[in-house]
């Protein structure tokens, strides 16, 4: 039976009590306080609602803030779903002395005003814990705020064109319907009224294109906002003359029409690149504390972020590293274990030693990588990049002289803003941006964009083993007298050691006088017997000739007590890895500077055909080699620690993170889960995203090809070209916008199901 | 056909009022969390308080 509140099982301390109508179950005293809470407070909708269970509620260190401003921003933690968010904002609404209170539904942030006579920061924030989330005061950053302009006024520019161009398409419908039906005075006063309307459109809401032709005259290089902003502006003139002397031919409604799509084209793109780098921008948003240094001691609340990578020292917890590595599940942390910047303290508080702090922190390396992959673009897009600077020249070229051919101002407009290739801008750069967060959230942080071209067609993938395929963890087999031996061993960091107390929860035995004898063993006394545990000749110093197989020993005096065998073994997901890559159709080499034997063995379990062992980092480089000279395109898998020749030499290489050490980050693609599992992930996110890539650059230049004859025959009016060019740019957004990959099915929790029982209803 | 001299004028006032309205609304912060409607049909709270 799940609890009702955070749907993991509820086991010994389960509770039972009546809520809303029926009996539930909860797996604890928090949970079902924290249930009590929600439903006595009326808001016991909230179970209908959800599409995620709630986090376990846990123990909060009292709240300290002060703040008498009697307003703050909050950055809510603990957020599972919408209906989390939905019921955060009844909670603080209905929390006594609150006067307003709004929530971010996208960036999981609150806005709270409340009288400080009647209450104060910590209750409010007390009002949120007793119905199990938790929310910290921020102070908005200035870049956060300047983003937020930017998009508003992208916004409002688009409305203004929106709007400008149904308007001045209103007063152009008589002059089209009517013909010569209408009187002269009739359509000056429509022309008038249009130019009235098409200013704004031009002067606010275009501005974004004459600043780009302004920048890229400045620049002396041509690009893509020349023609747009050339068209926009001879359109206009021409219209404009045309009206004020009363004659010829005005496209005041292509221009803004023009105009419109354009923009709406990119405010989509930024919109979905937006969207799609949220995880990211929440990693780069989050600042390690730089006030610390490598060696500082600090406490980490629960629900706090840990300031800076660091060793704890004291206290045992659980952190979520989701953000850092895609690592969905809570991560133990006891003493010895490793806390990474940015991930967060659920369960107890911690007494952490600054190991990297500020921009050594992991953190901070992946959200340098991160940029560095956004600055990368595949030799794909920069050929687009320059055949569209290519085909600027030519587009212009040839509207000069198409105009100058014809005697026609407006075949040389028509010219330029149907055939700008601005849609050879648009198709690739969104699809990377999506690509690179979905492999993020799968534990691959590619952190070159350039990656995707050769990602996609590996032919052939190179293995290391230790480290890679194995966790390069020793663990240790034998279950007799494990207490003991994790007794003896907690004192020591060796890795060793390691294989002995990393069992959970267990009170340990006191060890009276400890000592290390490095190289050989531990020597303590628990409960007044002397007992030691160490490999053979140290062990068999007391309690004699040891017959038991074995490489580490637990004896006492005069006896044996215990053989343990210890052994790295294979990650959990490097058969699926294996399977995964045969399914593809992509060669798997086993290269291991390992025994030979044990490599063997190791290949023959896993299905590798090509292994070799005893290989030194020069053989695998020239394996690689090889079989680049064979036309292979090959990926390498490493640790990153010893093998960087490879690393470098492969075609794309990837590299496990559990450091922040330069020589991984150096990788194509960093595995920052540490998940084999994300290798296939990132093969199919790269095909899919080089697929979409390249269908738009077909469009593009398909259109551009089949446009430019037609136009320079004069066979296409203004807003024909308008019609196009728009049109053009908005499919190669939505082509951009297409799912990666296999479609997913919807997932939701099948726990919601459940949970909206009848009585809700 | 006079009646455009009237009709022209007014529907620019009419636009430009509207582009006031619609600024406000912007500057007022009313477009900037476009997920939230979408959720918002949900979460109606349609129940009265008990």
């Amino acid at each position: 039976m799940d609890c009702f509140h955070c749907e993991l099982p509820a086991g010994s301390g389960r509770r039972v009590s009546r809520l809303l109508g029926t009996e539930r179950v909860f797996c604890c005293a928090g949970c079902e306080a924290v249930a009590h809470a929600i439903v006595d407070g009326g808001f016991g909708r909230y179970y209908g609602t959800r599409m995620q269970a709630a986090r376990t509620p846990e123990e909060f260190k009292p709240v300290d803030f002060s703040c008498n401003s009697g307003e703050a921003s909050l950055i809510l933690e603990r957020v599972t779903c919408a209906a989390c968010l939905w019921l955060i904002e009844q909670v603080l609404r209905a929390s006594p002395g609150v006067r307003r209170a709004d929530v971010h539904f996208t960036a999981h942030r609150a806005r709270v005003t409340w009288d400080p006579a009647q209450t104060s920061l910590a209750r409010v924030i007390a009002a949120l814990r007793a119905v199990g989330y938790d929310a910290t005061p921020y102070g908005a950053r200035r870049q956060q705020e300047a983003d937020e302009r930017e998009r508003r006024t992208a916004l409002w520019r688009l409305f203004v064109a929106a709007f400008g161009a149904m308007q001045v398409m209103m007063y152009a419908f008589p002059a089209y319907v009517a013909g010569g039906d209408l009187s002269a005075e009739a359509a000056q006063v429509m022309r008038w009224a249009s130019l009235v309307i098409t200013l704004p459109v031009l002067v606010f809401a275009c501005r974004p294109f004459f600043a780009g032709a302004w920048r890229e005259l400045l620049g002396r290089r041509l690009g893509l906002e020349t023609p747009i902003a050339l068209g926009l502006a001879g359109g206009f003139v021409a219209s404009a003359w045309a009206t004020v002397t009363g004659t010829g031919e005005v496209y005041f409604d292509s221009i803004s029409m023009l105009a419109f799509l354009l923009l709406a084209a990119r405010y989509a793109e930024s919109a979905a690149r937006r969207r799609a780098a949220a995880a990211l921008d929440r990693l780069l948003h989050w600042t390690p504390s730089s006030s610390l240094a490598a060696g500082a001691r600090v406490t980490v609340a629960p629900g706090e972020r840990f300031p800076a990578d660091g060793v704890v020292e004291g206290g045992v917890s659980s952190a979520d590293e989701s953000l850092l590595s895609g690592e969905s599940r809570a991560l133990a942390k006891r003493a010895g274990d490793a806390v990474l910047a940015g991930s967060v303290n659920l369960e107890q508080p911690l007494v952490v030693r600054v190991t990297r702090a500020g921009a050594e922190t992991r953190a901070a390396a992946i959200a340098r990588l991160a940029e560095r992959a956004a600055a990368s673009r595949p030799r794909l897009v920069e050929a687009a990049d320059r055949i569209g600077a290519a085909l600027t020249q030519i587009v212009l070229v040839a509207a000069l002289a198409a105009g100058f051919y014809w005697g026609d101002a407006w075949i040389a407009v028509a010219v330029l803003v149907a055939t700008c290739p601005c849609a050879l801008a648009l198709a690739a750069p969104i699809v990377l941006t999506r690509a690179n967060a979905a492999a993020l959230a799968k534990g691959a942080l590619v952190t070159r964009s350039s990656a995707h071209e050769a990602l996609e067609r590996v032919t052939d993938v190179v293995i290391d083993k230790t480290g890679t395929l194995t966790a390069g963890r020793i663990v240790a087999a034998g279950s007799d007298c494990r207490d003991l031996a994790a007794a003896l061993e907690s004192p020591s960091r060796h890795p060793i050691a390691r294989a002995f107390t990393s069992n959970e929860g267990e009170s340990l035995l006191k060890v009276e006088s400890p000592r290390n004898f490095p190289g050989e063993g531990i020597e303590g006394t628990i409960n007044g017997r002397r007992l030691r545990i160490g490999n053979r000749a140290f062990c068999e110093a007391i309690a004699g000739p040891i017959a038991a197989q074995g490489n580490v020993f637990l004896a006492g005096d005069g006896e044996l007590l215990a053989a343990y065998e210890l052994s790295d073994p294979l990650r959990p997901d490097a058969q699926r890895l294996i399977d995964e890559l045969r399914a593809r159709n992509i060669a798997v080499h086993l290269a291991s500077g390992d025994d030979p034997a044990v490599v063997e063995v190791l290949a023959r379990r896993l299905g590798i055909e090509r292994w070799q062992g005893a290989m030194t980092p020069q053989a695998k480089h020239d394996l690689v080699a090889r079989l680049q000279a064979e036309g292979r395109v090959v990926a390498v898998i490493g640790d990153g620690l010893n093998d960087t020749p490879v690393l470098a030499r492969a075609d794309v290489s990837f590299a496990m993170g559990s450091g922040a050490d330069s020589a991984q980050l150096s990788a194509d693609v960093v595995l920052t889960g540490e998940r084999l599992a994300s290798v296939p992930e990132a093969l199919d996110l790269a095909r899919a995203a080089m697929r979409i890539v390249r269908s738009g650059f077909a469009w593009a230049l398909a259109y551009n090809a089949a446009i430019l004859p037609l136009a320079i025959l004069g066979l296409i009016g203004p807003w024909e070209a308008a019609l196009g060019m728009g049109a053009s740019s908005i499919i190669v957004m939505l082509n951009a916008s297409r799912p990666l990959g296999r479609a997913q099915p919807w997932k939701a929790s099948t726990s919601s199901s459940r949970s909206r029982s009848p009585s809700f209803s | 056909m006079e009646s455009l001299y009237l009709l022209v004028p007014l529907s620019l006032a009419i636009v430009f009022l509207i582009g006031w309205l619609f600024w406000r609304a912007l500057a007022g912060g009313q477009f900037d969390d476009l997920e939230r409607p979408a959720q918002e049909v949900l979460m109606d709270d349609d129940q009265p308080r008990p």
